[in-house]
């Protein structure tokens, strides 16, 4: 199997809140850094990927951030529209159906159907041959994908339409889609979880859930922001006799560094943990001692991650 | 800045909500153990507990019906319980599945209801889905009025109007006009809009598929006797969450994008209109007040540690206090934002919280005066 940054498009999930754009982000300017024309795709309107990099809101389109990388943040209704005019060639007939008040509850109520748009769109930017008009290709797609639950039920939804709408062109799509993002040659899939409770019980039941309800294969975990172990046990026990005769600034600073050890032990244990719960590798990533993440630090974790 | 009993006084409802990883479910679990140790009978409504932290509360298997918290439990903690406390997870799909039971005029739709396809993708899947079943359940255990204070943990909702929209977009979708031209297909070209929409329609089979259309069609067929009764519920449901009795708190990590998403939430709980108590920061480096160069800091370990030791604990250190002054920052962004009501800051702690000693942990800070919160933290009993 290829390696991860060696397949077309790269899903990286998680449980909300343990920097998966910053990830995704950090592999896009990884598979840039390989020469890849790479695009970072969000598709929750976050406008990460504009921010780190200064831009002006990316919206849905291509925009250039950095050298051979580009962002899009994907909106459902764009891309509904656009597929309505891949679809139905005809931009009249198209505008017609969008402003039917009719059309427009149906696609409200069509359960999964922005979903749905969005995995198209993701598929379409990930085709060697685009199908939108004067668009060039990429080498690699990343997607930041939503959170845990959001996030299975996201990546299943061309299977699951594949089922309900069971013949018709909707159908055979679906199943496309579902064909394209399951092929571990093409697709890749990363998990990135945090050295605690939650995050690791998450990674080891989504990767389970991906592989099993959905067929994707995961490629890597990445335990992320993990704390580097400063201090040794016999240190640890040495600054513990030393915070009673301390005070003031050196009394919090021993004390800063006692928890620092605590939690790097219990992030070794979550690291280990997490290790004997997922079946495929982890690779870790230090946690960055800087009060926020701006370009340099993301291309230096690029570095580590890629 | 004020401690959260005085921001639960006389009420009956607190709905914890922010986005996804910043310790919702345990605020909810600190602040409901907090509320019963002091004397009311609390149930907790939660979504996800990690299983350790389940355990730890002797809740094996959390059901979709409260259970009572063993009281021993809190007293071999060295917690006095002078209440109860009661627990259940949120089970989304049987929670809409008694809603249909509840409000279907029959068996026989029932059944058809359970069994259609579309329905079952909705009660799974839908987007708000989870996060009306939330509100709805809530609804449904006041209504039972056997507690004293409820206290919600909320689904990780991707932003604010994701769980704020939900009810309005499940009822929309329910009652959607779209109903009324499914029910009528072949009259549909010139009752309801015109020439227009049989093409229309035209052009969506060739799309969609029959079957998609049939099955939606059915789905809204056999629905349709429901559609009052879920109005109405959904309207209830509304009222309960904007009573004065009730609050919402907002959590959020100190970083700057949790504290921006916060704001966002704030302003959006405000703009609907609804009650909101304060926001919860969990996580916080709390600064040193000592606030001393980190060259001096190295020194005045100088006599209590080796060199090279006393070199690495200052570095260290000078990290932390980067990383407190950032939260510090983000903070007072955050207070100024919203006028200066309620934020509560609870540390970092050395251990992640999964147990029943670091939910009581937890709440001698959010039960803490600012002031006991400051000293609690410099005395390190994070």
């Amino acid at each position: 199997m290829p390696d991860l940054l060696d397949k077309r498009l790269v899903f990286v999930t998680g449980k909300g809140g343990v920097g998966k754009s910053t990830l995704a982000i950090s592999l896009g300017l990884a598979g840039a850094a390989r020469g890849k024309r790479t695009i970072v795709c969000e598709v929750a309107s976050q406008e990460n990927a504009s921010r780190v990099f200064k831009k002006g809101e990316v919206g849905f389109h291509e925009v250039e951030v950095a050298d051979n990388l580009w962002a899009i943040s994907i909106d459902p209704d764009e891309s509904l529209r656009e597929y309505l005019l891949l679809q139905l060639k005809v931009r009249a007939m198209r505008d017609l159906l969008v402003r039917s008040r009719i059309f427009n509850y149906l696609a409200a109520a069509t359960p999964g159907l922005k979903e749905l748009v969005t995995i198209g769109k993701i598929w379409e930017l990930a085709q060697p041959d685009r199908k939108v008009k004067k668009a060039s290709g990429y080498d690699l797609v990343i997607v930041d994908a939503p959170a845990t639950g959001h996030g299975i039920g996201f990546l299943s939804t061309p299977r699951t339409f594949a089922d309900i709408a069971r013949v018709g062109p909707i159908h055979s799509q679906a199943k496309e889609l579902d064909r394209f993002i399951t092929d571990h040659e093409t697709t890749g899939v990363t998990i990135v979880a945090i050295p605690e409770e939650m995050p690791v019980n998450e990674s080891a039941h989504l990767e389970r859930e991906l592989t099993e309800k959905v067929g994707m294969s995961v490629d890597r975990v990445y335990m992320n922001a993990l704390y580097p172990e400063r201090f040794s046990s016999d240190e640890a026990g040495k600054l513990e006799r030393a915070l009673d005769d301390s005070e003031g600034a050196a009394k919090a600073a021993i004390r800063a560094a006692l928890s620092e050890y605590r939690r790097a032990n219990s992030q070794r244990d979550q690291l280990e943990r997490l290790k004997q719960a997922v079946s495929t590798p982890v690779k870790a990533l230090p946690f960055i001692f800087k009060p926020t993440l701006d370009v340099e630090e993301l291309r230096w974790l690029s570095g580590a991650a890629g | 800045m004020a401690d959260v009993a005085e921001i639960l006084e006389g009420r009956g409802i607190a709905i914890c909500a922010g986005s996804g990883g910043v310790g919702k479910t345990t605020t909810s679990a600190a602040l409901a153990a907090g509320l019963a140790a002091r004397g009311q009978k609390v149930a907790v409504l939660t979504i996800d507990p990690a299983k350790r932290l389940a355990d730890s509360l002797g809740l094996k298997e959390l059901e979709n019906e409260p259970r009572q918290v063993d009281p021993s439990l809190f007293e071999g903690a060295g917690v006095e319980m002078r209440g109860e406390l009661w627990a259940m997870m949120l089970d989304a799909k049987a929670t809409f599945d008694d809603l249909v039971q509840k409000h279907a005029p029959d068996a026989e739709t029932r059944d058809r209801i359970l069994q259609n396809q579309i329905y079952r993708q909705i009660s799974n899947a839908l987007a708000g889905s989870q996060e009306y079943m939330a509100m709805e359940k809530l609804f449904e255990i006041h209504q039972e009025g056997r507690y004293d204070f409820l206290v919600l943990d909320t689904p990780p909702s991707r932003n604010a109007l994701d769980f704020l929209d939900a009810p309005k977009r499940l009822t929309q979708f329910i009652e959607g006009r779209s109903m009324q031209v499914f029910m009528k297909p072949t009259g549909l070209a010139t009752k309801v809009v015109g020439r227009g929409s049989s093409m229309m329609f035209g052009v969506l089979k060739r799309l969609t598929g029959l079957d998609l259309l049939t099955d939606l069609s059915e789905f809204f067929q056999a629905f349709s006797g429901m559609v009052e009764g879920f109005t109405e519920r959904a309207k209830r449901v509304s009222e309960l969450l904007s009573d004065p009795a009730t609050t919402f708190l907002v959590v959020c990590g100190p970083q700057g994008e949790p504290i921006e998403e916060a704001v966002y939430f704030h302003r959006k709980l405000v703009e609907a209109k609804l009650p909101v108590g304060g926001v919860i920061v969990n996580r916080v480096h709390y600064e040193t007040e000592a606030d001393l160069e980190g060259g001096e800091v190295e020194d005045e370990l100088g006599g209590l540690l080796e060199d090279e030791l006393a070199r690495r604990v200052a570095e260290n250190f000078a990290d932390y206090q980067a990383l407190a002054q950032r939260d510090a920052r983000n903070i007072d962004h955050l207070a100024r934002e919203l006028n200066a009501k309620r934020v509560i800051r609870v540390p970092y702690l050395d251990e992640d919280v999964h147990d029943l000693e670091g939910l009581l942990e937890i709440n001698r800070y959010l039960f803490a005066t600012e002031e006991q919160r400051e000293a609690l933290a410099a005395s390190g009993a994070g």
